[in-house]
């Protein structure tokens, strides 16, 4: 389905996760966070910014990931995602939900 | 998603790898979807929060129709040593953490863990012996007082 968020087009699942990653930018990751409740802030990029590195590597994404990343700590990525990190940042992110149940 | 789970309170009795496996992988996965989770180890669960042995549990070989091979095999020196060590292998693959690290994951997702105070006393255990990430020992009337909240749900591994 299709939603309009900072004035941009983006194609969209059930779920509310984008389906076209060419569709993203970075007021459109603002626009979603704030659906989300959340103020983006420089550490939450940093976070966008390493799933962003991951999803072109075609690495999985995990919360042992994460803790490996050396980019911030599980604590760190809970408080700044409150209520579902991954699945918050990957939705921000502009790409698909992860898989993992790890 | 939205859920009407808010919280999962597991009460692991069981140190088989297995069932450690599946109380880590599912109070995590609780974190992970935005629901509170914690853990009460008591009897033999106590030993996956013991320093010493939580990096030694084992699958279980005998009693256990899964495994799939005759019990007096299963039984036998050295089967239970090789086929945790499979398995274990198998996890790896899987990026699954070993014990000690799953549970400091666990802790710093704001998962509490909790000992069984009864359990603790009857194998005579001391706090020394426990984890640091461990948030308490408690009795079960503390343990049944935190799912005093509605959405909780209580499962016993």
């Amino acid at each position: 389905m299709k939603k309009n968020i900072a004035q941009t087009e983006i194609e969209v699942n059930e779920e509310g996760y984008m389906t076209d990653f060419s569709q993203w930018n970075k007021e459109v990751g603002v626009g979603l966070a704030k659906e989300q409740g959340i103020d983006m802030t420089d550490r939450h990029w940093d976070v966008i910014n390493y799933i962003h590195d991951m999803y072109k590597k075609d690495e999985p994404l995990s919360i042992r990931g994460i803790k490996k990343s050396g980019i911030l700590d599980i604590k760190e990525f809970y408080d700044l995602f409150p209520g579902g990190p991954l699945k918050k940042a990957t939705l921000i992110a502009g790409i698909p939900k992860p898989k993992s149940c790890i | 998603m939205s859920t009407k789970v808010k919280k999962m309170l597991f009460i692991l009795s069981k140190a088989t790898l297995e069932n450690v496996y599946a109380a880590f992988v599912m109070a995590n996965g609780a974190r992970m979807e935005g629901i509170e989770s914690e853990i009460f180890f008591t009897f033999f669960g106590l030993e996956a929060i013991q320093k010493k042995k939580l990096e030694h549990l084992h699958v279980a070989t005998v009693g256990n129709p899964a495994m799939h091979m005759p019990t007096m095999l299963g039984g036998l020196p050295g089967v239970e040593a090789l086929a945790t060590k499979m398995m274990k292998k198998e996890m790896e693959k899987l990026d699954m953490p070993p014990v000690g690290e799953f549970l400091e994951i666990l802790s710093d997702s704001g998962c509490k863990l909790w000992a069984c105070k009864l359990a603790i006393d009857m194998f005579h255990l001391s706090k020394e012996d426990l984890i640091d990430e461990l948030d308490g020992i408690l009795t079960i009337g503390d343990f049944y007082n935190r799912a005093n909240e509605e959405g909780t749900h209580l499962l016993f591994i």
